[in-house]
Formats: C-alpha cells, structure tokens, sequence
C-alpha cells in the first residue's frame, strides 16, 4: 500500500473535520476513554489538591530563597537541551533517513542505542569520566602541572548528559517522518529547482514538524522529571527541591506546591505545542518509496560519517567502555541473582507496555471520534504524568489507592473476606503507576500513527461495509501496528529505567536493576552499580533494536 | 507477542494476590541498603525460622508508603538510616513506643527516641579527612575552625541536600543557636574552592586528587575507600575533643503503630541490638556499634578512640528543617 503525502497548511483549504472516520456510537467507549483519562489525572489531582492547604511559613522561604534560582536553572537547562537534542535528533534523523552516505544502514539503528540507557547512568559515568579525578582530567594534569580543576557539574555538562540520553525520542520522531514522507515531495522539489537543502529546508523540515515537536514535547518533560541525573551533579531543579522540601523539612505540603508549578509548566507548553501543531495537517500512511535516497557527495558524504560516529561513540560506545572497565573491577560472586532481576525487569517492562498502549490507543480514538475541548483537554492532562517527579507521581496515586483499600476493607468486612491491601503493594498497582507515568511516550507515537490515517480510508471502508469493531480489527489496527508498537516499545524501555516508582511501590521480593543501581548509586559506589547497569542497557537493547528494524520495514 | 502478552498478564495475575500471610513472620520497610542489611535478615531466619520479609527504598518514600497504608500497613518494623528521619518517623505517628529491658541495656539513652519509639543500631561518625601531604593535623581543630580564612580555597563539602550534613547544622543550631551557625555555615560556604559534590566518596577522591585538602565525611566512607586502595594519602581527624565532641549519627528501628507482628517485630529489633548481631550489623558497613559492650570491627577500632557528643540523636530531626533554611540563606548547595 503506497500512499502520497498531501501535506496542505492550514492556510489555503479549509480542514476537513476529522470526526466521521470511525463511528462506533457506543456510549461505554466513550465511557471507557473518559474513565481512563481520569484514573490517570487522578495523582495529579491528588497533588494539585494540596495546593488548598499551603504551608506558609516554608513556602515563603521557599519563594524567598529558592524559587528565583530553580527557574533559572531549569530555563537555562531547557535552553540548552532543547537545541542540542533538536539538531543532532533532526540531523541524524534526516542523514539515516532520507540520505546514503557510508555507513548509514549501521548508524540507522545503532544511534537508537543509547536510548537503553538511563540518564542516571549517563551522569555517573560522565562524572566517572570526566570530573576532577577521573582519567581525562587526571591525564591533562599530569602533562600540565600547572593546570588548575575544570569543574563540569553545571548546565553546559548536565544539558549534555541529558541531551545524550533523550535525543533519542527526537530522532526516533523525524526519522520516521522523513522515511514515510515519500521521495516525490522532495523530488517536485528538487525539479521546481530547489538545492537539496533548501529542500530540507523548504519541504522536508516544515513537513516533519509535528514529529519534531512531539519528540521535543517529551525530551522537555523527561528533562524537568529528572531527578536521578541532575542529583548527582548536584544541579539544583525543581525535582531537587521538591525531594528537599518534602524529605528534609518534612513538608509534603509544599513539595506538592512546587510540582503543582511544574506541572502548570509543562501544561502551558503542551498547549503551545498543540497549537502549534493544529496548524498542520497531515494526512498520510502506509510506506512510501524510499530506494532512491539523496545521495551525498565528497565532503558531506564523510562529514555525515563523522557527525554520526561522534554522537555514537559518546552516547553509546564511551559510557560502554567506562561501565565495562568498572564492571570488571567490582565483577561479583553471586551474578545469579541478576538473571532474577532482569527478568523482573523485563516483565514489568513487557506488562506495562501492554497495558500502556492500550490505554493510549483507547484515549487516542476517543480523541478522534470525539476531538472537542472537552476531549482534548482530558487528553492533556492525562499525559502529564511524565513530567513529574516519580516519587511524586507515586504519592499520588498511593493516597487514593489507600483509601480504595481502606473503604474495600470496611465494605467485605461483613463477609469476612480478608482484602486488606489488595490493591496497595500490588504489581498491579505498580504497572498502573507506570502507565501513568509513560501515557504520554505511548500517546504521542499511537496518536500520531491515528493522525495520519486519511479519512477516505474510513470513508472507503464504511462504503465496503465495514462498521464499528470490525472496521477498528480490519483497518485501523493493521494500519496502526508500527504506531502502536513504537508507542509500545518506548514505554517498555522507558518502564525498564524507572527508578522512583518501582523504588517506591514494587512489591515484597520485586526487586529491579534500576532499584540495585539506585542502592549503589545512592551510596556513591558507582562501580559496583556497573554490573547491573550493564544488565540494564543489555537487556533494553533488545526491544530497542526490534523497534529499529519494525521501522524499517 | 501474543504468547509475551499472555505471559506477562499471568505473571501480575499470581503474584498480586499471592499475599498471604505467614505465621511467623515480619516484614521490614527498610532504608539501610539490601547488602547492608540482608546478611542479618539471613542469620536471623536461621536462628529462629522466623521469616523476614523486606523492601528497601528511600527513607522519605517508605514513610510515606506507610503513612498512606495507614491501619493496613504490612510493615512491622522501619529500618532507616539518620536521626532526623527516626525523629520524622516518630513525629508523623507511625512507630510505636516499646517497653524493653533489652533496647534499654543494649542502647544508650542519647541514641534512642526519649519516649522510646525508636532506638539507634549503629552509629555513624562524621569527622574530618584530610591529606596528609598537604596537612599537618596541628592545624586541625574542629568543624567550626574549618571557616576559618587558612582554609580558604582547601575545604571540601558534600551537598547540603543530604541529611548527614542537615544534621551537622541542625546539631550546631541545638547546641549554639541560629544566628551563629548561620555565621560558621557562611564561612564553610567561603572557603569551598568547588560547588558541593552528590556523595561522601566523591568528596574524598577529590581531596586524593588535590582539589581541597580537607573534607567532612562518615568514616566509613573513608574506610571503604581505604579498602579499596590502602596507600591513599589521607587520615581521620577527630575534631572538637575539647568540646562537644565528634558528631554521631544513627541508623536505627522503630515498630510500626499498626504492625500486625508487634512481637516478632521486637524481637528482631532486640535481636539486632544483642552483641551477636551488633558486630555483623556495624562491620558490614564498617560504622560503629550501639551497643557498648561491643567492640568495632578491627578496621574501623584502628581510627583511634575518640569522643562523641552526648548530644540527644532525636534534636538532629527536631532542627533538620531550620538548618535546610539556614543553608539555603548561606547559599550552600
């Protein structure tokens, strides 16, 4: 199935309502997405409740003393991970995608690598590297005595650090886009007498947009959830002080004000975005031809080389070489009990991106057969979980999920059916948590993947008959399968690297690497947490190169 | 995929109603590390077939998980690390006081709750390190000293984010009031050459390199360090012994309000103040036992004997918020 792209800004036609494609005019799905939009602003409602009770005296310390510095440092942070992550994920992105140049099948799935790494790792080992008493500086002192200490912990190195571990998302976007957007857009381009790129400039570019901004949409919000990164370079965001208020000075009060403004943050933003993209319209789907790639000529053939080898070799291949070289050192006796954390690991990843996808698939159709503010607002809400702090994200859902338990308990208490804690310290739970928090990576990939459905196929398959269920079955599903298992992969991965949920909620005797990274990390022993970060990035490797290849096809 | 999906829907299925409960049992919320504290569950089980069920995490979220269980909290006991979060802990409601003969003898006064809701299992130093080619411990004489202007440009601090250095101050603003130790706080704050590091080892590896030359760290940071490489240039210096003494930290237990093994729970934790398990529970980390009939591991006895002040542990939590203020004011990060 070959389509072509008709890619018409909103200017010119007027928008052709995108209601009417699937009519299942059953009540229970709306229902069902409105439920599921709710569960999941649930913690965000619990914490944003808290806004009611201020405490005051350390707020206004907080404003006093605090604020003006954690808004500084964190629009710093965005302004530099933001361009970073937006030109190297749309350059390469472009180059593997579009381009041939040598090398480029390689790199077209080995720059998806790093993506199996979390960012706390990234930030141990480029301290490990890079600090005062790490190898490099160590080597620069030792030919120039008298060269004093480059301290890196600030910005410019956590932008970095950050930057290597989310492109990724960036990339992943506007590749596909440019791989499905079809050689003949460029190619009328290229024959209306456009250089190859101006042409990546003038079409391709503007073409990808929406891609690019759901990309940098989700880089933006795992940069203001971070908590593991920026802790150990002890930059100071809002997730810090957050921790701070809230485990230092006891005031969950005010650590639930301070993630209510970064969640208002990230709302405003989504909304940009969305406004943003409500310009565009773009319908299109299925594979398009890609055999005739631009090829790139003598010099920009191997500065194309170079770009992706740099980013390569610092993303993946200079974090490996570091994490070996400690692993080695502090190798242990008992590597068994590892099998069990990976397999832990995996499955939670497996569940949750199950459970995840469907939920995004299920709010992205109500989106679609509905798309009024209500919807849409319910919608954005629901995806905020990812930009908040973990360990917040988890108190939120652990106060209602007491209360259900609480009220389960009073109600079988007649029956004398023992319920207590049925639904708290359950991997249930655990995986809803998860699905809380990684809505949005799954959303953005599924509800991309419906976007670009045409709605002539929905019309084309009303006219042959099919109606309801057995169109989504026969029509939507096939075509949505590289949606939903990007959307699905993303958050697997995603889920595997989470460590303030599954630190807080996993239940008795479900341990994780990432919990034993934490344990080890948390007490400064970052070669002993080499082992199972190792374990970590091999066992994330797999699914992320499944989803290299799924995108090749 | 399908057969993947299948297994991992089986897989929640079992194991999220597979809680049932065992006669003899207890189940621990524990902040201590898992190899900091599994090898003493293991021992136990074997003493006395009592099965201990455990989760770790961080300190500030296990209170909470509990708190948010509220009456059906499956935790018996709470392990955690840090006087101020056992004063929290306390403060909040969630641990129980206890009558115990054997807590009474085994722990101090001033390393337990005063209404004896909690009591300490290990003590903690935190003391000076310096380098020992840049320094002569002459010049050394308490942490207050280390504002002084010879340290300038040579002072090397963990993150005032972490609770160790929140209790150093809070300790200050017991025992000398705010306005003063805002004062020594600004001058520490002078004297750092670099921002603070994430990790008390960190600290130390920048002092081998020549960063600063003298830091403040728990011991057993330095002597896993030392374990590690034995010809590092640093010594221990134990500061202000003419007078308050060493700052002492604790990692203790409390029983849970609603634990529903109140019993096993005090016994484990009694179990683990007894002399057999003191010196496993301290040597594991290499801190220092509570209990005073004990002796440290032969390592950590090598630092030299020192004092401690007397100070009541509890006051660290009780001004823990004060100094996170008062640090923020001093503009350290």
């Amino acid at each position: 199935m070959t389509q072509e792209i008709t890619h018409k800004p909103a200017g010119g036609t007027p928008p052709t309502p995108r209601r009417n494609n699937i009519r299942i005019k059953s009540p229970a799905w709306f229902a069902l997405a409105g439920a599921l939009a709710l569960v999941a602003a649930a913690p965000l409602l619990v914490i944003l409740s808290f806004l009611l009770s201020p405490s005051q005296e350390i707020w206004s310390h907080l404003a006093e003393n605090v604020l003006g510095t954690l808004a500084i440092n964190t629009v710093l942070l965005l302004l530099c991970i933001i361009p970073l992550t937006a030109i190297s994920g749309v350059g390469l992105g472009w180059l593997t995608g579009a381009c041939e140049f040598p090398g480029r099948k390689f790199f077209s799935w080995a720059l998806v690598l790093p993506f199996a790494i979390p960012p706390y790792v990234f930030a141990f080992v480029y301290l490990g590297i890079f600090d005062f008493t790490g190898p490099v500086q160590s080597l620069i002192r030792s030919i120039f005595p008298s060269m004093g200490f480059i301290d890196i912990r600030n910005f410019g190195g956590v932008s970095l650090i950050l930057s290597l571990a989310f492109y990724p998302y960036v990339y992943l976007m506007s590749r596909s886009a440019f791989m499905t957007q079809g050689r003949t857009a460029i190619e009328a381009a290229r024959t209306l007498g456009l250089s190859p790129a101006r042409a990546f400039f003038r079409v391709a570019l503007p073409m990808a947009r929406p891609f690019i901004a759901a990309g940098l949409v989700l880089v933006c919000m795992e940069s203001l959830a971070d908590f593991g990164a920026v802790s150990i370079f002890n930059y100071d965001t809002f997730t810090n002080a957050i921790y701070k208020a809230w485990f230092g000075m006891f005031s969950l009060e005010s650590a639930a004000q301070l993630s209510s403004i970064l969640a208002i943050i990230v709302l405003t933003a989504l909304v940009a975005e969305q406004k943003m993209r409500s310009r565009m319209r773009y319908t299109e789907a299925g594979r398009s031809n890609i055999t005739e790639r631009l090829k790139l000529s003598g010099s920009w053939k191997w500065l194309a080389f170079s770009s992706c080898s740099l980013v390569f070799f610092l993303a993946f291949v200079l974090p490996c070489i570091k994490l070996m070289q400690w692993g080695f050192e502090a190798i242990e006796t008992d590597l068994a009990r590892y099998i069990e954390y990976g397999l832990n690991t995996l499955l939670l990843g497996l569940a949750g991106a199950v459970i995840t996808t469907a939920a995004a698939l299920a709010l992205s159709f109500a989106k679609r057969n509905d798309p009024g503010p209500m919807m849409n607002w319910s919608t954005r809400i629901a995806t905020l979980g990812y930009a908040l702090p973990g360990t917040v994200l988890a108190v939120g859902i652990f106060i209602p999920a007491a209360w259900l338990d609480s009220t389960l308990a009073t109600l079988f208490k007649p029956t004398g059916i023992d319920t207590s804690n049925m639904i708290q310290g359950s991997l249930g739970l655990m995986i809803a948590a998860y699905g809380i928090r990684f809505l949005a990576a799954g959303f953005g990939a599924v509800d991309s993947a419906i976007q670009r459905i045409t709605p002539s196929i929905g019309e084309a398959a009303r006219t042959l008959g099919a109606t309801g269920i057995s169109m989504l079955r026969r029509i939507y599903i096939p075509m949505l399968r590289k949606g939903l298992l990007t959307g699905a992969i993303l958050v697997l991965v995603d889920v595997m690297k989470e460590m303030p949920i599954t630190l807080m909620m996993r239940p008795f005797g479900w341990d994780t690497l990432a919990v034993k990274i934490y344990e080890y990390t948390s007490e400064g022993e970052w070669e002993l947490a080499a082992v199972p970060a190792i374990i970590l990035i091999l066992v994330g490797l797999l699914p992320v190169m499944l989803l290299t290849r799924q995108m090749d096809k | 995929m399908k057969k993947l999906i299948t297994l991992a829907i089986t897989a929640i299925m079992v194991t999220a109603w597979s809680t049932a409960a065992f006669a003899s049992e207890v189940v621990v919320y524990s902040a201590r590390k898992e190899h900091l504290i599994k090898p003493l569950f293991d021992a136990y089980t074997a003493e006395t077939g009592v099965k201990v069920k455990y989760i770790t995490g961080k300190a500030g979220a296990l209170l909470e998980r509990i708190k948010a269980e509220g009456a059906n909290t499956p935790a018996d006991l709470f392990i955690t690390v840090d006087a101020g979060n056992l004063w929290h802990a306390a403060n909040e409601g969630v641990l129980a006081p206890v009558k115990s003969a054997t807590l009474e003898k085994n722990v101090p006064a001033h390393l337990r709750d005063p209404e004896n809701r909690w009591a300490g299992l290990s003590v903690r130093a935190r003391t000076i390190v310096y380098n020992k080619d840049k320094v002569d411990p002459n010049e050394l004489s308490t942490y207050e000293a280390l504002g002084d202007a010879k340290w300038k440009g040579r002072l090397l601090l963990r993150t005032s984010k972490k609770v160790y250095n929140q209790s150093l101050v809070a300790s200050f603003i017991a025992e000398k009031g705010e306005a003063e130790t805002e004062e020594i706080v600004k001058s520490w704050v002078n004297n750092m050459p670099v921002a603070p590091f994430s990790s008390d080892t960190k600290t130390l590896e920048a002092v081998v390199a020549g960063v600063g030359d003298v830091a403040v760290v728990n011991t057993y940071y330095f002597g896993r360090l030392l374990k590690k490489n034995p010809d590092l240039p640093l010594a221990i210096f134990w500061p202000n012994q003419k007078t308050s003494g060493v700052h002492m930290n604790v990692s203790g237990a409390g029983v849970t309000a609603h634990a529903k093994h109140k019993e096993e729970a005090l016994k484990l934790l009694e179990w683990l103040s007894s002399e057999k398990a003191q010196g496993k529970f301290a040597s594991l980390n290499m801190e220092y036992p509570v209990n005073p009939e004990v002796k440290p591991d032969p390592v950590v006895a090598a630092w030299g004997e020192f004092k401690g002040n007397p100070m009541n542990v509890s006051k660290y939590g009780e001004y823990q918020a004060e100094a996170i203020k008062l640090m923020d004011r001093a503009g350290y990060k």
